[in-house]
């Protein structure tokens, strides 16, 4: 009953919008331009918290890593000596779960050598299937908290060891499930022999998933292999270690006191040698953080501002109308009819400026999309945008409504 | 005259002070929003080496093809065959190769344990191109370079850890094991962004810290020192890497090439000279394609690598649109409050003020409240260019900061905003008909 007696109201609200059309217009495009530009900010946090929240499918919140730089002039067998006395020392650390060392690990970022190229047949012309990999021992699934859905895990005398130089292929690695289906969409992977840049490698192990070192979404996301070896990159290694609690503070200080008693081999930094993968994924995503926490409070300075100005020019208009009001009212009209009235006016300048606004919304989009490698936005997205600045459109001419019902009819006889 | 209107302005604005209070409390946070952001998007986009930005030029040669380039772009490093070949030629009256790396560095001091520390590996005109200011001793000459002398020039920081800040020009220090004579100690240099090596130090580490270390590039090579950032065909090691000579010809990009050109005579020359170089290549057989050569300068570079961070070019973008909202607001805010007016208006102009005065007394009112709303974007830059302290990565927002001229910006930006969103309300205020307002309604 109300709300058909609010449409009724149409025609006058829209004759008496005419008298004000520069205000009007100014609203319009206010609610325009905030919808534009708010549904894009917000969209563009929506595609950052993405990368935030991306997993890397390991116990995170138990790893900590070392980078363990090698001093100069050791060979490859004094390397790989290295390597096996420090993981035997690591495993013994009291607080220790398991560890093993690699030539990355999750959250790294780009590297030369961490992608590798996979082929169904040995003289494939189509192009290889790129993946990335991690050194791995038998050690690994335990280390990272991944888990195997099929097939086997690697046996200590299967571990080889290789330098960046020497080729690398073993007779058996790991896949994550992903890749599996990718290379064998039916099913069959485990056991089929694949083709390594180096030679064949048959798949022992599938795993449910694990990232690769990459710490952006990319074609390669979840591609990740197993390869068993310790790599002997003569410049370094990576030391990955899960630790039994959470607070590993002691246990990393215990790990680099037991490492120093072969202090002689190695350099580690003291200030960015160690960290955990917590503090990995603070700093792999703080350019996204920031970037999604600086557009959520503009947005929301935007959101505010625009209910303000509509505050401000309904409270103009209200004042300016008072007689009006004063006589509608003397004449019959409740309080809800002067209440719905400009309900209704915000109602239809907010519809206005979302039309437009969408329109901008959609323009500011495609060309965010050449310059910043955006996604298309949804079309939920200004949609939702569109629901907020109603719904903010209503509250902001609440109070302004409310005082303009409260305007006595007798203002309709009074001279001022 | 103006001061009466300044002070009639503060009066009306006692009068309506939620209105007035709106409007400067929008201005505040525009204007900061908008400074905040240009402070951080200055300190990232600023020009590193001003002077001279404009006669340095970065040769590109494409030496990899369409299946493996930049879609279509060629790699921002050299191939080492490349980078000889620019080498030999002299077609420039200055040019650098360097490349970054690190290396073990070991003092005689015992009780200094072994670093691992980054720096470059650079030809001998480095220091005199990049305008790098020394605190003692120098550089090397070219003849150092042919002769692959063991001399290295180091930083200030480093030479306080070794050398407690003393003058080391002549003592040794041990980098990978070999024994280098210091024949330099840097004054702090810390360009931003670190451009010279951003291509073989990777271009997303363009706000570390320069190196602490420089040797000569034939000596680096000689031991078989790697760029920290490689670029190799596919990287499915289908150059053969296994022997450091066979990778050092191997088409791997990996060194950072720097040209000096004076005039655009030079410039053309020098692009017309890559042009034949790269079409040699091509009819020995060496590249499949045609000849897809750059050379931009380091004013062309910066913005073309993009390495400023997205981040604050797109809320440079945002906070830019937020203004603009702003003051669609503010022209609807002014125009009410001087409709308002319209009695007094009416009153002033039945009294003989003309038009122009009614202009002159509201456009003051305007920069009147854009001051005061310059003032609260102040107080809120500050606190945002301090805030931003938390936001951003700490190599980027230790460089942003507020200086005089952010400041004497900001208020002007918003005394602007304020008059130019008042011109139309203006207009209007001026077009009020004194007989209609004094007529007792």
């Amino acid at each position: 009953m109300a709300l058909s007696r609010t449409f009724m109201q149409l025609r006058p609200i829209v004759a008496a919008l005419g008298r004000h059309k520069v205000a009007t217009l100014l609203i319009v495009l206010q609610v325009a331009l905030t919808l534009a530009v708010a549904s894009n900010a917000l969209f563009i946090v929506a595609t950052r918290i993405v990368h935030l929240s991306r997993p890397t499918g390991t116990d995170e919140a138990h790893i900590f890593v070392i980078r363990n730089g090698w001093k100069m002039g050791q060979n490859a067998a004094q390397i790989d000596a290295n390597i096996r006395a420090d993981l035997d020392t690591l495993r013994h650390v009291a607080g220790v779960r398991d560890a093993f060392s690699s030539q990355g690990f999750p959250l790294a970022g780009y590297n030369a050598n961490i992608i590798t190229r996979l082929k169904l047949e040995p003289d494939q012309k189509t192009r290889a299937q790129l993946a990335t990999f991690f050194a791995s021992d038998e050690h690994t699934i335990d280390t990272l908290g991944i888990s195997l859905v099929a097939g086997r895990n690697f046996r200590p005398d299967e571990i080889t060891a290789i330098g960046p130089n020497d080729k690398m292929s073993p007779p058996g690695i790991i896949v994550t499930r992903s890749l599996a289906d990718k290379l064998f969409p039916d099913g069959s992977a485990l056991g089929k022999t694949i083709y390594l840049p180096d030679g064949p490698a048959a798949i022992i192990g599938i795993l449910a998933s694990l990232q690769g070192p990459l710490k952006h979404s990319s074609p390669l996301d979840g591609y990740t292999v197993l390869v068993p070896t310790h790599y002997l990159d003569p410049a370094g290694a990576v030391y990955l270690v899960r630790t039994d609690s959470t607070t590993m503070k002691p246990v990393i200080a215990a790990t680099l006191k037991a490492l120093q008693e072969r202090s002689g081999v190695r350099i580690i930094d003291p200030k960015e040698g160690v960290f955990t993968m917590a503090q990995e994924r603070e700093r792999a995503y703080a350019d996204d953080r920031s970037l999604a926490v600086l557009m959520s409070i503009l947005s929301g300075l935007l959101l505010l501002a625009t209910a303000g100005g509509i505050v401000g020019l309904s409270s103009f208009w209200v004042s300016q109308r008072r007689r009006q009001i004063g006589i509608r009212r003397s004449l019959g009209a409740t309080t809800g009819d002067i209440l719905g009235y400009f309900h209704t006016e915000n109602l239809l300048i907010v519809s206005g400026g979302i039309v437009l606004g969408a329109l901008l919304a959609f323009f500011a989009n495609l060309s965010l999309m050449h310059v910043y490698e955006l996604p298309r936005m949804p079309l939920y997205v200004p949609l939702l945008g569109a629901l907020l600045l109603w719904l903010l459109g209503q509250l902001a001419v609440w109070g302004p409504a409310r005082y303009a019902a409260k305007v006595p009819p007798v203002v309709a006889i009074r001279t001022e | 005259m103006g001061g009466y209107y300044v002070v009639l302005a503060l009066r009306s604005s006692a009068r309506s002070k939620a209105l007035t209070a709106l409007v400067i409390v929008l201005l505040g946070f525009g204007v900061a929003a908008c400074m905040v952001s240009y402070a951080v998007f200055r300190a990232t986009t600023s020009d590193p080496l001003p002077a001279k930005s404009s006669h340095l030029y970065i040769p590109q040669i494409d030496n990899v093809g369409a299946a493996y380039n930049d879609q279509g772009e060629p790699i921002e490093t050299l191939s080492y065959i490349d980078a000889m070949a620019l080498w030999r030629a002299r077609k420039a009256s200055r040019l650098t190769l360097l490349y970054a790396t690190t290396w073990q560095v070991e003092s005689g001091n015992p009780l200094i344990p072994a670093m691992s520390l980054g720096g470059d590996a650079v030809t001998a005109d480095f220091f005199s191109m990049f305008d790098v200011p020394f605190r003692f001793g120098g550089g090397w000459t070219a003849d150092d370079d042919a002769q692959r002398a063991t001399v290295a020039v180091i930083s200030r920081h480093l030479n306080e850890t070794l050398f407690a800040g003393q003058n080391s020009v002549g003592r040794e220090i041990r980098l990978d094991g070999q024994l280098f004579r210091i024949g330099g100690v840097l004054e702090d240099w810390n360009p931003r962004p670190r451009f010279f090596d951003a291509g073989s130090h990777g271009t997303v580490y363009a706000f570390d810290d320069a190196g602490d270390i420089y040797i000569p590039f034939t000596r680096a090579t000689d031991m078989k020192k790697d760029s920290t950032f490689v670029y190799c065909p596919t990287a499915s090691r289908q150059s053969d890497t296994s022997h450091w000579d066979a990778y050092l010809h191997s088409e791997c990009d990996r060194i950072d090439a720097w040209v000096e050109l004076a005039t655009p005579v030079d410039v053309d020359r020098y692009r017309e000279y890559l042009r034949n170089y790269a079409g040699e290549q091509q009819s020995l057989g060496r590249f499949s394609w045609a000849p897809n050569i750059r050379l931009r300068s380091l004013t062309d570079w910066l913005p073309y690598w993009q390495i400023s961070p997205s981040t604050s070019t797109l809320s440079m973008l945002v906070s830019a649109s937020f203004l603009l909202i702003v003051l669609v607001n503010v022209v609807g805010l002014m125009l009410a409050r001087f409709m308002r007016r319209a009695p007094e208006i009416g009153i002033r102009r039945a009294l003989g003020a003309s038009r122009s005065a009614i202009y002159r007394q509201f456009l003051t009112e305007a920069a009147t409240m854009g001051f005061v709303g310059g003032l609260l974007g102040v107080a809120l830059t500050l606190l945002g260019v301090w805030g931003a302290g938390g936001l951003f990565e700490p190599n980027i927002a230790r460089l942003v900061h507020a200086d005089t001229s952010l400041i004497a910006l900001t208020v002007l930006l918003a005394m602007t905003a304020t008059v130019v969103s008042a011109l139309y309300p203006t207009w209007r205020a001026s077009q009020t008909q004194p007989a209609w307002q004094i007529k007792i309604n």
